[in-house]
């Protein structure tokens, strides 16, 4: 297992190394100059070659990649041309909010999503199974942005059970400590803190969740009805088990091991940042970090932003495949 | 009877009153919600709107913007002399006044404030304590793009309470650039103390000190009750960012914050028809513009501008595609900056006296001359506040400029390349369109930066003439603000007359808010302003 493990790391390196050359050179060589449109209208011969010089844009490409690169094995990104600030004092103040809200999506996308595929699989063609896979097909293909705004105008403006957007109540004060609120709201014993956190989490959590809830839906019953064909569930059935014992016991640990690929897939895309929730509910996350970078032409924190993002997510795919092998023990060669 | 009707009437009078001549209400936290964070809090670096908003409220600058206009009143200077020669300017600052760390105000955090910011900070002298000037700052953006370090030659702490700038050449415009937020004054001692995170530990001597700042989430700012112009009615200011434009005016609809800022022009009618909130307007320190190439002998006869002039449709196109966000300009400096030339009757839209005109200036012949069939109109590929859509305007005036014969067609292209070609002029180049945001109210700042092509090659419009280049060099070099008016005025009969650009539209800056806000009103800057705003 443990030589399964250190291959599997040994193969991230070269990985990443490729993603920094592309990251690098997808935000380098697009045409533009960012310089002149950083200056904008005000832009003139002289600050142009002084903003460029002081940018380090006026060396040449191998030089910078060497610098960027020479930086990230450091651990250091730089700083944010937009802010001026550490890209890793930003990162850890966006990142907890967007892995709060994708864990708590996830999980909803988990419990929900499987349950349906289960219960659909077992009873296939029934009005369950239609009823939740329409219901599926729909959570996959619903604009995020357009649900997003009928929840809030449910269950905020007409009914007034939850808050519109933002991750606090103006007038509740919490010391950020992980910058995930609900753990800082318990270390802190501030409840009422705790109670606006999850009520805020709620809504934003539900609406990201809607695709993956689907995906995993769809996975779940396509992979237990394979399953359920399989040669040793009828010698179970025959044996006289209980389908209860039959479904969850023997079928479904074989059913989860695509399920369980996709789960990851689909988180570490949630951690990549949900820019289309996070700017709905205004919430303050990676995702709406890195879109207000673009737009400000921030190389430097869209540089660093992704390559972070990058790596969580060959990670988390690492992760994936070591689970892989804890289940099942047939592929650890 | 009559006592009744008498006493009714009364009440009634009394009532009125009450609501129109309320004293100010002390207390309550006022919620502004926006688009985007601040990216920092710093005045001296930042140069970006929702840096400058939270600044305004934090800092003072020496000088002051009156309410609703951009002419001048008192900051931490009490008074300013300016020497005949328009190159000395001698402040004299209030006295007793402290930052929010407790620190006095002085001379010498004047020095050290604007010293920081200065290229050769061998012409800075402090008067009691020198201070080390900080080390790896970025490049102050916006001192450079005012050029400040080729008007600046010293800054001179000449006591306690009295500093002394002398420039390397009069410049009339100086004055107003005090008032601008990358002249306000910081705590020399925070700066040091804090280095380069000072962005996030801003202190300055304002209405509001900072508390705190959750990113892309809220800053919140509390009342400095020492404040030297009086304590502010409110007990805390908080910023929200709320990104999405209907998010955020649902959350204003809901009573959850009390200001928003920059709706969807759709909400303003929602929100004009809801009971408890109001619209307030302004209009914008702007100018979108569409302008030739002055470079290419086709455009250098006066009649063929001109015939351009008559064939603009500009109500037609503020109506259709400013959605009521814009009005249509006659000058290029908007209506609520001094000097503005009312007298001015635009070019009316008729298009057969267009026709006249180029048939007199030989336009289709010249055209055929220079080898080209149509002509190009460069349309910007950027939304900005005096242009929301580059391309439909493009379409419109594409349409108008039909009517006069002439086939247009429409280049558009990616930003940076397109500012770039601009500038330079670019041979394939007919007319472009662009626009100007001002930066300290100045018309200099206006007039000058966009038309005196004789001064400068970066100039956007190279409109080149003798007359127009001495007033702008004149209006520099006078200080009189009743000459410099007279200078001004003169300047824009000359755009009008020569047509040296067609000046299509300023913004207008529409604001909903809450009813319970009291005195909060918009500045042509769009800086926001909260020391005397109240909650009812």
């Amino acid at each position: 297992m443990l030589y399964y493990v250190f291959k599997k790391l040994a193969q991230v390196i070269p990985t990443l190394l490729g993603l920094s050359v592309l990251i690098f050179l997808m935000i380098h060589l697009v045409p533009g100059d960012p310089a002149e449109m950083m200056l904008g209208e005000r832009a003139n011969e002289q600050s142009l070659k002084e903003l460029r010089h002081q940018l380090g844009l006026d060396l040449p490409l191998y030089v910078q990649y060497g610098r960027f690169i020479g930086r990230l094995v450091q651990g250091d990104l730089g700083r944010a041309l937009r802010t001026n600030e550490k890209i890793t004092t930003e990162i850890k103040e966006h990142f907890p909010a967007t892995v709060e809200l994708s864990l708590v999506a996830i999980v909803f996308a988990i419990v929900f999503g499987m349950l349906a595929g289960i219960v659909s699989a077992t009873r296939q063609y029934s009005l369950f199974d239609y009823g939740s896979m329409v219901l599926s097909l729909i959570g996959v293909s619903m604009p995020i942005f357009w649900l997003g705004l009928v929840l809030m105008i449910i269950f905020s403006v007409k009914l007034g059970w939850l808050p519109l957007s933002g991750r606090l109540s103006y007038d509740i004060v919490l010391e950020p400590i992980t910058h995930l609120y609900l753990v800082d709201s318990i270390l802190q014993g501030n409840w009422a803190a705790f109670k606006d956190a999850l009520h805020h989490l709620i809504m934003p959590a539900f609406t990201l969740s809607t695709i993956p809830m689907a995906i995993i839906a769809r996975m779940t019953r396509s992979s237990m009805l394979e399953v359920l064909r399989q040669d040793y569930i009828r010698t179970a059935k025959a044996k006289g088990l209980s389908p209860r014992i039959v479904h969850y016991k023997h079928a479904l640990k074989n059913a989860l091991i695509p399920v369980v690929t996709i789960i990851g897939l689909q988180f570490s895309i949630l951690l990549g940042g949900a820019i289309l929730t996070e700017t709905i509910f205004a919430w303050p996350g990676i995702g709406s970090w890195l879109l207000h970078s673009v737009y400000a032409r921030d190389f430097n924190a869209v540089q660093g932003g992704t390559m972070i993002i990058a790596i969580v997510f060959v990670l988390i795919n690492l992760l994936v495949d070591i689970t892989y092998a804890w289940i099942n023990p047939r592929i650890k060669v | 009877m009559f006592k009744k009707i008498l006493l009714i009437a009364m009440a009634v009078l009394m009532a009125m009153a009450g609501s129109a001549f309320a004293a100010p209400k002390k207390g309550g936290t006022i919620v502004m919600g926006r688009g985007a964070d601040s990216p920092g809090l710093d005045p001296a670096y930042e140069t970006d709107g929702n840096s400058f908003m939270v600044c305004d409220n934090i800092y003072d600058a020496l000088v002051g913007f009156k309410e609703e206009s951009t002419d001048l009143k008192p900051g931490l200077a009490e008074s300013w002399d300016i020497s005949p020669d328009g190159k000395t300017y001698t402040f004299h600052l209030r006295k007793g006044v402290k930052f929010h760390d407790g620190t006095d105000f002085n001379a010498d955090a004047v020095v050290f404030s604007h010293g920081r910011q200065l290229k050769d900070k061998s012409g800075c002298k402090f008067f009691k304590k020198t201070w080390a000037w900080p080390k790896g700052a970025p490049a102050p953006e916006y001192w450079l793009s005012m050029d400040m370090d080729n008007l600046i030659e010293s800054i001179t702490a000449t006591n306690e309470y009295t500093v002394v700038y002398k420039l390397k050449k009069p410049e009339a415009p100086f004055i107003a650039n005090m008032a601008m937020d990358f002249a306000d004054i910081a705590s020399p001692t925070a700066v040091l103390k804090y280095g380069p995170d000072y962005i996030t530990h801003p202190v300055g001597t304002g209405p509001f000190k900072f508390v705190k700042w959750m990113k892309n989430d809220r800053i919140i700012l509390e009342r400095n009750d020492a404040y030297w112009d009086g304590a502010p009615y409110l007990d805390r200011v908080i910023f929200r960012v709320i990104p999405d434009n209907s998010v955020r005016f649902l959350e204003l609809k809901q009573g959850n914050i009390h200001i928003c800022q920059y709706p969807n022009p759709e909400d303003l009618e929602l929100a004009e028809a809801d009971p408890n909130l109001t619209v307030i307007t302004q209009p914008g320190m702007n100018v979108g513009y569409l302008s030739f190439n002055h470079t290419k002998p086709l455009w250098q006869d006066k009649r063929v501008r001109r015939a351009i002039a008559y064939a603009v449709n500009k109500p037609a196109i503020v109506d259709n595609i400013y959605y009521g966000m814009g009005i249509p300009a006659k000058n290029t400096i908007p209506p609520n900056l001094w000097s503005y030339n009312d007298d001015i009757v635009d070019y009316e839209y008729n298009i057969e006296k267009g026709k006249a005109l180029l048939k007199e200036a030989g336009f289709f012949e010249k055209l055929k001359a220079a080898g080209q069939d149509k002509i190009t109109l460069w349309c910007m590929p950027v939304a900005r506040p005096y242009n929301p859509s580059g391309m439909k305007v493009g379409e419109a005036l594409q349409a108008d400029l039909k009517k006069l014969g002439i086939d247009v067609e429409l280049v558009t292209m990616e930003w940076g390349t397109y500012l770039k070609k601009q500038r330079k002029q670019d041979p394939s180049m007919d007319l472009f369109q662009l626009g100007w945001t001002g930066d300290n109210g100045d018309p200099d700042n206006f007039l000058a930066v966009l038309l005196d092509g004789l001064a400068d090659p970066n100039v956007r419009t190279q409109f080149k003439d003798e007359e127009y280049h001495k007033l702008m060099v004149q209006g520099r070099e006078v200080t009189d603000k009743a000459k410099r008016t007279e200078i001004y005025r003169r300047a824009q009969q000359i755009i009008h007359d020569e047509v040296a650009m067609i000046n299509m539209a300023h913004s207008i800056v529409a604001q909903p808010q809450s009813k319970r806000v009291q005195d909060f009103k918009l500045h042509p800057t769009t800086s926001i302003y909260f020391h005397r705003v109240w909650l009812k």
